[in-house]
């Protein structure tokens, strides 16, 4: 197996076009555990992590440019006002070390339908932007990104550069079930995020379905309840009704399967009573705001 | 009474160092190698001609081996060896109490994950290859996976002649009585893991004499070389170990691993072989708690006085029989609790099964029993009325009292005083209105700000066996020298008893110093040049090898005497010593050490036991089993999101009686580890098997519990001295494994109102979804 170090964003492009063989490795916490249980013997690794490009985010026409090397700890630290649904996710993966080692970009490049940054990249509207040498950068939305388990629309040549994610104009909340405390990997999943700006309501649902995906009539339906009941303007109080109709409209966007982590029936409860709670959070965070 | 001499203390902070000796909190000698990772475990055993081992294991739980071709992973560049069952020189059998378990398969494989081929190569990963290319013909056959089928007629059976590994009957005071109040259940406890964080590793190095040295981390070396010793049809002199680096063992390092499997490919080969398990590997590679289904009545008075207990308890012992029977003995033995119990009908079995062979684990078949019986008393409490508290108090054994054996409790046994104890300590303060995160279930995962949340409180006692039981002779050997090494007395203490992690070279150095005075106590490397010190398991090793210690002090200390008395012409009973003088009858200094020592090492070598224990009667189950009954309480507050089935555990407290603290902050690291492992049991571990396969053989899905799961605890050391055990000492490991997790569960109950029967208690379980 050849260890690839490429030390800029264009050696790196090179490379993967070169090696359709190699597996991009950027924090390691997928990759080096697969191959930890001999999963997966690729004929080289991609090393990222020496390229200074993706390891930037800045903010560029309301959006946040997060560079695909940008770990999780610093999205915690340097983002929590700009991405908040995503800086609460991130807050739950593994343990501190991880968070230090694991990185937005290698969690969408895993595409596993657990990978805890999906959801609230799902509920913000963030778009992939995938790099190739033969033909520069393509912008993927994050909803079309996912295209089975672990499967992804990245073509071969293909790597993730970043990922643009609008700055949140409304609140954002995720929420997730592991059966500890902490170091978990997600049983079911969710994010939302208000956008009072365009009225508009975002959802991520995660381990509930082959992929990660958005729970799109719920967005609609609370969106149009909210507008058809004024509370957009009103910003008054949000029904328990409503929230608790907006909570079954996002589990029947799920698919889920048994699993040695949990069952079907109760990923399904637990991904309504979470949309239940969290989006009432959002909600008063939007009137509290106000 | 005992009870009246006893201390107790509260302990939060660090106990005193002061001079290292019995009841100072001295320091580990390993203790800062450990913090700073430079100790060298198992797994950094290095030999620069060392080759590496690897085991190619079964992939079905129930298989006839038709053939096995191990030409093509011969071929592979690099591999020195490819073995199998036909290479194995002396018997294909190992085990703790039957020797059932073949070293390599050869007909048969009766479960996931057994050994059927060695590879040894220059590059681990060249050996994982060429195994994959070691073509095995199997023929599946039918697997019994269900333990409760196992003893069926037409039940596939896993071994001639049958399934059955023990049948545990105890009948004790006549038939049982009609009862005022009658309360049952029915509960089930899954199959934890040891999930020790060093995984199995040794090194064998073969010898000019045509023997072997292995380098292993276990429990036991002595047992460990008997059964080499069959396997390679060697002598014990020419099989020599020592024990390496152990990282944690609690159970899961008393049978083989890589032992037989090193020295065969070391033999082989003729070169050093390492054999080291990765973290999946591991949960294929030693046994596991035995998974139990039990059936429990208890019949009372009005008032809550226990007239009767009945109790089934089925363990489902895998594959081979490891140490099930001496489980069932202590499952059936100890099962219904610290209680006293007028009429008693108890029936244990263990059974093979094509499930993982189940062996040792801390609690050993107390664990799997207290959760039944614990949620009965609080069934007990709540039918008759009474306080849950109260209910054990009620029915607690006392000093004196006979246990369902028969057998006197002959020292202290404060089960009301631990439960007054825990029951009277500081609660948790109620949740305030804006709580962290970190404090409420699910914790950053941000499921709950307080919504669904809701708190119990439950209780727990349990009492243990410490020490091997049932007639073995259980006994430790200790040698120790004292000479004068550059102008200072240094002692020198060999034993074999294995250190794991729980502190047994400190204990070890403290009862020296205590001993004869010296500051500095070197520790032998532990190994087969000395003799057995027994297993590091039962609770057993600061009682018996820490009494094999104080004997060989002891008579060190009466050869120096011995000697002085002749230099001093005087009697040796009217001299002392004292560090590095002899004193006399008022402490007067006679004459220094090395004016007695000269050049001179005195050296004494004990064989110590502790009193006998006697097999029970196998009809009625009576007998005197036990040496030693260890008590502890606990008890749990936890916030349940009853909404989604998330717990926290809000407080987990404890008093438990150990005798004496020969050093109190072990003591203590003993309780809060223990106590997390019997929490994790209540609510996240579990190997889950499905039809034979396990299907979560790793850390990302046996889930252990992290900071965030383990609340701060309060402690509470009772010291009643045992009169029999050297210097007044009670095992400390076990106990609060066993009364831990029980006491989460019960309070899980009082928080959710439902029965919950069974552990790990699960989110859906809680939900009902």
């Amino acid at each position: 197996m050849d260890f690839l170090q490429p030390a800029s964003w264009q050696e790196a492009l090179e490379l993967r076009a070169a090696r359709p063989d190699a597996v991009p490795l950027a924090g390691g916490t997928d990759v080096m555990v697969e191959l930890n249980f001999d999963r997966r013997r690729p004929g080289a690794l991609l090393d990222l992590g020496r390229v200074p490009e993706l390891r930037t985010w800045r903010t560029e026409d309301g959006c946040v440019r997060l560079g695909a090397g940008v770990p999780y700890a610093r999205v915690i630290d340097e983002l929590g006002k700009q991405l908040p649904g995503l800086a609460m996710a991130a807050r739950t993966v593994g343990s501190p070390q991880i968070r230090i080692r694991g990185t937005v970009g290698g969690n969408l490049g895993s595409s596993s339908p657990a990978g805890d940054a999906h959801p609230p990249l799902l509920a913000a509207g963030a778009v992939v932007q995938a790099a190739s040498a033969a033909r520069g950068i393509r912008e993927i939305p994050v909803a079309e990104f996912f295209t089975g388990v672990k499967r992804n629309a990245l073509a071969p040549d293909e790597l993730i550069g970043a990922v643009r994610v609008p700055v949140a104009t409304g609140p954002q909340q995720f929420s997730k079930i592991g059966t500890r405390n902490a170091m978990v990997i997600a049983v079911s999943a969710f994010a939302c995020a208000l956008h009072p700006d365009r009225r508009a309501v975002g959802t991520g649902i995660g381990s509930v379905a082959p992929t990660p995906r958005r729970a799109a009539d719920a967005e609609a339906f609370l969106a149009g309840e909210l507008e058809s009941a004024g509370l957009w303007e009103s910003r008054g109080e949000l029904p328990e009704t409503l929230a608790r109709a907006f909570a079954v409209r996002v589990a029947a966007a799920a698919s889920p399967i048994d699993d040695v982590r949990g069952t079907a029936a109760y990923r399904l409860h637990s991904l309504s009573v979470m949309a239940r709670r969290a989006v009432t959070w959002a909600w008063n965070d939007l009137r509290e705001a106000a | 009474m005992s009870t009246d001499a006893g201390t107790r203390s509260t302990t939060t902070t660090p106990g005193r160092v002061g001079y290292g000796r019995v009841g100072d909190s001295a320091r580990r000698p390993d203790g800062t190698l450990k913090v700073t990772g430079e100790f060298a475990y198992a797994s950094d055993l290095w030999h620069d001609e060392m080759v590496w081992g690897v085991t190619l294991r079964s992939p079905h739980p129930h298989a006839r081996i038709r053939r096995i071709d191990i030409t093509e992973a011969l071929t592979v560049p690099g591999v020195t060896a490819v073995l199998t069952a036909d290479d194995v020189p002396g018997d294909n059998a190992f085990g703790l109490e039957h020797a059932d378990q073949p070293v390599l398969a050869s007909e048969f494989v009766r479960y996931e994950g057994e050994p059927v081929a060695l590879v040894a190569a220059d590059h681990p990963e060249t050996a994982r290859r060429a195994a994959k290319r070691v073509r095995v013909d199997y023929e599946v056959l039918p697997a019994v996976t269900d333990a409760r089928r196992a003893m069926d007629p037409g039940a596939p059976a896993v071994h001639r002649p049958g399934n059955l590994v023990r049948h545990l009957r105890l009948r004790r005071g006549g038939e049982a009585p009609t009862a005022p109040v009658v309360v049952s259940l029915d509960f089930e406890v899954g199959m934890q893991d040891q999930a020790f964080l060093g995984p199995e590793s040794g090194l064998a190095v073969p010898a000019e004499d045509g023997g072997i040295d292995l380098y292993v981390a276990t429990q036991w070396l002595h047992v460990d070389q008997r059964q080499i010793c069959l396997a390679l049809g060697m002598p014990p002199e020419k099989v020599r170990l020592t024990l390496a680096g152990v990282g944690g063992a609690f159970g899961g390092r008393e049978d083989l691993s890589v032992h037989v499997h090193a020295c065969l490919l070391a033999l082989r080969t003729g070169k050093p072989v390492k054999m080291s398990y990765g973290r999946e590997e591991s949960f294929f590679g030693h046994v596991h708690r035995h998974p139990a289904t039990m059936t429990y009545e208890f019949g009372a008075q009005r008032d809550g006085s226990l007239l009767y207990a009945k109790a089934r308890l089925l363990f489902d012992g895998g594959a081979y029989a490891s140490s099930t029977a001496a489980v069932v003995g202590n499952g059936g033995t100890l099962g219904l609790g610290p209680y006293r119990i007028p009429s008693v009908a108890v029936d244990a079995y263990g059974v093979f099964t094509n499930n993982p062979p189940c062996g040792a684990m801390r609690g050993f078949g107390c664990v799997q029993a207290a959760f039944a019986h614990e949620a009965l008393m609080d069934e007990l409490a709540d039918a008759v009325g009474v306080d849950r508290v109260a209910i054990r108090q009620l029915n607690g054994m006392r000093e004196g009292d006979l246990n369902i054996t028969g057998q006197v409790i002959d020292s202290a046994a404060p089960v009301g005083e631990l439960l007054q104890i825990v029951s009277e300590l500081p609660l948790p303060p109620e949740r305030g209105a804006h709580p962290d995160l970190r404090s409420l279930p699910g914790a950053v995962n941000n499921t709950t700000h307080g919504e669904g949340v809701v708190r119990g409180i439950g209780y727990a006692v349990t009492y243990k066996n410490v020490g091997f039981s049932e007639g073995f002779d259980d006994y430790s050997t200790a040698r120790v020298r004292l000479e004068m090494t550059g102008g200072e007395a240094v002692a020198t203490v060999h034993t074999a008893g294995a250190e794991v992690g729980q502190g047994l070279i400190t204990v070890e150095q403290q009862i020296c110093r205590t001993e004869l005075g010296v500051e500095r106590v070197v520790v032998h490397p532990k190994d087969t040049t000395v003799g057995s010190a027994g297993s590091t398991s039962a609770s057993r090793q600061t009682y018996v090898t820490g009494g094999a210690v104080k004997a060989a002090c002891e008579a060190v200390r009466a050869a120096v005497l011995d000697r002085a008395a002749g230099v001093l012409r005087r009697s040796a009973a009217e001299l002392r010593l004292d560090g590095e003088k002899i004193a006399g009858p008022s402490g007067e200094l006679l004459a220094g050490l090395a004016d007695v020592l000269g050049d001179d090492a005195v050296e004494e070598t004990v064989e110590w036991r502790h009193r006998p224990t006697h097999a029970i009667d196998p009809e009625t189950g009576q007998g005197e089993a036990h040496v030693q009954f260890a008590f502890s309480a606990h008890r749990a507050v936890v916030d349940v999101d009853v909404e989604l089935g998330l717990v926290k555990v809000v407080a987990l407290d404890t008093a438990q009686d150990v005798g004496t603290a020969i050093n109190p902050d072990a003591v203590v690291g003993q309780i809060h580890g223990g106590s997390a492992q019997g929490m994790g049991l209540a609510l996240m571990e579990e190997i889950i098997v499905t039809d034979g396969h396990v299907r979560n053989p790793s850390f990302t899905d046996y889930l252990i519990p992290t900071i965030l799961d383990m609340p701060p605890m309060q402690v509470t050391v009772v010291e009643y001295a045992d009169p029999h055990a050297p210097y007044g000492v009670r095992g400390v490991g076990e106990p609060p494994t066993i009364s831990s997790g029980p006491a989460v569960a019960a309070a899980v109950r009082a928080a959710v109102g439902k029965p919950l029967r069974r552990v790990p208690i699960r989110p859906e379980h809680i939900t009902g979804t």
